[in-house]
């Protein structure tokens, strides 16, 4: 003790009272500037590791950029066979033929088209209305039900509902429309419209639940009605919370593939009519990559031009979405 | 003189209310529409499936003959497929996540990084097939194997795990930061010690999910050429292997209604998996809810 | 205890040294300026107490202390403060080093999500001390400092927040304690428990300076004058008087450091 006590230095005081429980004394901090001589390697790690983190943070970086450059350039190969203008305004989408094939993309575009627009008209009315219920009538308890039900069924795979599609409702819709084909563009759409509508259901919930309770108050002390406190107070202060989850649930219609590929049928065409077989963009990718389509032949890069056509479709809908949430951002 | 006659207001009343509780009923049906599909969808798939889901189901390979068909490569092709997607997803998005929540400064590139996430996050999955077509099965010559497949998926589930990787960082508490900081630990020895075990449960919930979301896929495995039907087994990463949702699909596409059952047999036990994933999930989720 | 006391005793014969000379110590957040050449001399082996209203900068000078400050993003400082003389504000003083040798306990009781031992062993562990039997005498020893041993003894496996704010106010100190450290800097450390829990750290610290030199800040003028040698009033960012603790509180220099000890604002 005596010994320590006369050192009157940093680290020398780590003696405080240990002298009543054991005999032998020790610092804590001369062990620790023992190890820190040994070992100064240590600090590489710290050194390191930021770099290495910040590759793992350029993949998903990397990711977007191999997207990019993957379709451009496998699409200027493509454009190397078919012109620029054939491709966009061309009215007959015709690859597989023996001599040489038409590509031009409208009927894929109209496909998706038709599709999508089914499954808005199923998704939003019904994703509103599930997510007013769940924002503003709904009980706690009933909420902590259906919620996760709805998440549920988002997170069902696409293929089962493809199945569900082909083998569950065409064959009801059939019985209703007789003229209605196998495949066709209405079973699809309310199947995709069914799996967009949570993700509508909740991200607008979500939107409409941060809506502050005050205003909710301040309509009904006036005397209006729950109903009208929804349409006319909730709704129009949540817009673009809304808006932006239409235009997310629209993206990933667009974007679906398996259910059009096993419902939709493969004959792409530009008719208005929602009965007959048709084929979106997805599909048609689909349909390529099953068969057995040689490398480096105009049909396999076709596949590329597609895929960069929807690429562009889903990126304006995503920016747009952003931009709406940014832009609009409700200041409560 | 007034200008509100209550009386008016009381007679405009009525009809306001009933449309009011009329309005209700149409949200709450329309809700309940909603599950009742969900009702009739797994109801659907039940009642056609289960007549096939047996021991022999399970173990056998696919065959020509629907009596003799089975999933049991496209189930060891799925557990393969994790293999990969899993360490893959889980470094990448963890290492991401702890980049963007504790290195990264404010500046334009962490704000590059954060939108570019988001919107790959948007991007269909079918394009990250065409994205592994080229790099993984093409340039890198992986082809059409467990590895090129397994790469792909955990691109496509990236943005996922990043996502809730960044979240559950963001939710431990910086008092415990600056704890250890306060006992002179560093950087990277604070958040390997009290950062990432404080946020394990949530990244394991995000990173089941994410696993869940890869196990479903169909779309970017069919453009990477994956066989919709294998009768063998691989047995190295370069092998080919075939997974639930292509075999499901192949039954799917074929007219005879007893591939649809099988199909919806293969369906079912898809689904199983995915709701085991799932309960695992949400009790890591609620055990370790709310510790600080 | 007697053991302790008297090595207490021999220390106080001793000449006392400056652990920290803070000389024209300016600091900004930004634009906006939280500290004003602030100049401070703390002796070793005594307790400093830090008063002012809220707001004037108290934490944010004791942060500085350990460099804790550096968290924060865009804080400049211009001065220099002396730790055993050595500037601490100079780049190249390795921040590690600095905060194994200056503890510091914070206003709200911050433990790990860890086992009572696991919150203790961390400091010595992060530092390469891997020894079990060393650990275990570590965590017993600091555990005894914090006068918090005889409460958690039969549950050193548990997690720390089964504990009491109190208790767990006294475990951050047991863990700070455990690597053994020069000078301890607590920020409010009373701030957020209740009137017994802080009666206990009160007596913590007349303890704990037997051994350490302890800088508390405080928003309770009483607790100042129980425990602290020295005090430093502060007000919007500049020291506007520091001398013995007694005078002080009897009879202040400094016209604004007698209104707010007589409650006039703060
Ligand atoms: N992180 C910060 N960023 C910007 N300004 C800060 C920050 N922390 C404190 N300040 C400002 O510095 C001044 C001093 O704050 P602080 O040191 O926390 O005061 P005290 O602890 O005495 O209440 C205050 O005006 C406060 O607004
Ligand atoms: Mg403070």
């Amino acid at each position: 003790m005596v010994k320590c006590a006369s050192h009157l230095v940093i680290g020398m005081k780590g003696v405080f009272k240990l002298a009543t429980q054991n005999t032998n004394s020790f610092s804590v901090q001369k062990m620790i500037q023992e190890k820190k001589k040994k070992k100064s390697a240590g600090g590489i790690t710290e050194k390191i590791m930021p770099y290495i983190l910040f590759l793992t943070a350029a993949v998903s970086v990397l990711t977007t950029i191999g997207i990019v450059l993957t379709l451009i350039f496998e699409t200027f190969l493509f454009f190397d066979a078919v012109s620029i203008k054939e491709f966009f305004t061309g009215k007959v989408w015709y690859p597989f033929s023996e001599t040489n094939g038409s590509f031009g993309i409208l009927p894929l575009i109209m496909g998706t088209l038709k599709v999508t627009v089914i499954a808005a008209i199923v998704a939003v009315p019904i994703g509103l209305a599930s997510a007013i219920y769940l924002s503003e009538y709904a009980t706690d308890r009933a909420r902590r039900i259906i919620k996760p039900i709805l998440e549920v069924l988002a997170g069902i795979p696409t293929i089962v509902y493809g199945f569900f599609a082909l083998t569950f409702v065409t064959p009801i819709l059939r019985d209703i429309i007789p003229s209605l084909e196998i495949f066709n563009a209405l079973s699809p759409g309310i199947v995709i419209g069914i799996m967009i509508t949570p993700m509508i259901a909740s991200l607008s919930e979500d939107a409409m639940t941060s809506v502050p309770n005050a205003m909710r108050e301040g309509a009904l002390a006036l005397g209006a009605t729950k109903f009208e406190v929804a349409i006319k107070v909730v709704l129009p202060a949540a817009i673009s919370g809304i808006v932006a989850s239409i235009v997310l649930g629209i993206s990933r219609a667009i974007g679906e593939t398996m259910i059009v590929a096993v419902a939709g049928g493969s004959t792409p065409n530009l008719e208005w009519n929602i009965t007959g077989s048709i084929q979106t963009m997805t599909a048609y990718i689909v349909q390529v990559s099953q068969g057995d389509v040689g490398y480096g032949t105009t049909i396999y890069y076709s596949i590329y031009a597609v895929g960069m056509t929807l690429f562009v479709f889903t990126l304006v809908m995503n920016l747009l979405a952003q931009y709406i949430t940014r832009r609009f951002r409700e200041e409560y | 003189m007034n200008l509100i006659n209550h009386d008016t207001v009381v007679k405009r009343m009525k009809p306001r209310l009933s449309k009011n509780s009329i309005s209700k009923w149409i949200f709450f049906a329309l809700t309940m529409f909603v599950l009742l599909i969900l009702g009739i969808l797994l109801y659907r798939i039940f009642s056609q499936g289960f007549g096939y889901l047996d021991l022999q189901f399970l173990q056998s390979l696919p065959s020509r003959k629907p009596e003799n068909a089975g999933v049991y490569a496209a189930l060891i092709g799925t557990i393969w497929l994790m293999a990969v997607v899993a360490p893959v997803s889980l470094l990448l998005g963890v290492g991401t996540a702890i980049y963007l929540e504790e290195y990264a400064k404010e500046n334009a590139l962490t704000n590059f990084i954060k939108v570019n996430i988001s919107n790959l996050a948007g991007v269909p999955s079918i394009v990250f097939g065409l994205l592994g077509l080229t790099v993984f099965v093409r340039a890198l010559a992986f082809g059409t194997s467990v590895l090129a497949a397994g790469l792909t998926m955990s691109l496509l589930v990236l943005p996922v795990i990043i996502v809730a990787a960044q979240e559950a960082i963001r939710a431990v508490p910086n008092q415990l930061r600056e704890a250890s900081f306060g006992l002179g630990a560093t950087k990277w020895q604070t958040i390997v010690r009290i950062v990432l075990p404080a946020a394990i449960p949530g990244i394991l919930t995000g990173g089941i999910l994410a696993l869940s979301r890869a196990i479903g896929e169909t779309a970017p495995l069919v453009v990477l050429g994956m066989p919709l039907f294998l009768a063998f087994l691989p047995k190295t990463f370069l092998d080919s292997i075939t997974v639930l949702p292509l075999q499901i699909y192949n039954w799917t596409g074929r007219p005879q209604v007893e591939f649809h059952a099988l199909a919806a047999a293969g369906i079912i036990v898809l689904l199983f998996m995915l709701i085991v994933m799932n309960s695992i999930a949400v009790l890591i989720r609620n055990k370790f809810q709310k510790r600080y | 205890m007697e053991t302790s006391t008297a090595a207490a005793n021999i220390v106080n014969t001793e000449e006392k040294q400056i652990v920290y000379k803070t000389s024209d110590l300016d600091l900004w957040y930004g634009d906006n300026q939280a500290l004003k050449k602030i100049n401070l001399d703390i002796m070793e082996n005594e307790v400093t107490a830090i008063i002012g209203p809220s707001g004037c900068g108290k934490s944010t000078y004791i942060k500085t202390l350990n460099r804790m400050i550096e968290l924060v993003p865009g804080v400049r400082t211009s001065g220099e403060i002396l730790y055993r003389g050595k500037n601490i504000l100079d780049k190249s003083y390795q921040v590690e080093e600095l905060r194994t040798k200056v503890g510091m306990v914070f206003q709200k009781p911050n433990p790990f999500p860890k086992s009572i031992y696991e919150n203790v062993a961390y400091g010595p562990k992060i530092h390469g001390i891997r020894d079990k039997k060393i650990l275990d005498q570590i965590v017993e020893k600091s555990l005894r400092g914090a006068a918090i041993w005889d409460e958690v003894k039969d549950r050193l496996t548990q997690n720390a927040y089964g504990l009491s704010g109190g208790q767990q106010q006294r475990l951050c100190i047991a863990r700070c304690l455990a690597i053994e450290p020069d000078v301890i800097l607590m920020d409010e450390p009373t701030s957020a428990l209740d009137p017994i829990s802080t009666l206990k750290v009160e007596e913590l610290v007349q303890e704990l300076k037997k051994d350490f030199s302890i800088i508390i800040v405080t928003h309770n003028m009483q607790q100042a004058a129980r425990i602290s040698k020295k005090t430093a009033f502060f007000l919007n960012g500049e020291v506007i008087e520091f001398s013995e603790t007694n005078k002080i509180f009897s009879t202040p220099a400094d016209k604004r450091t007698e209104d707010y000890i007589t409650g006039r604002f703060g």
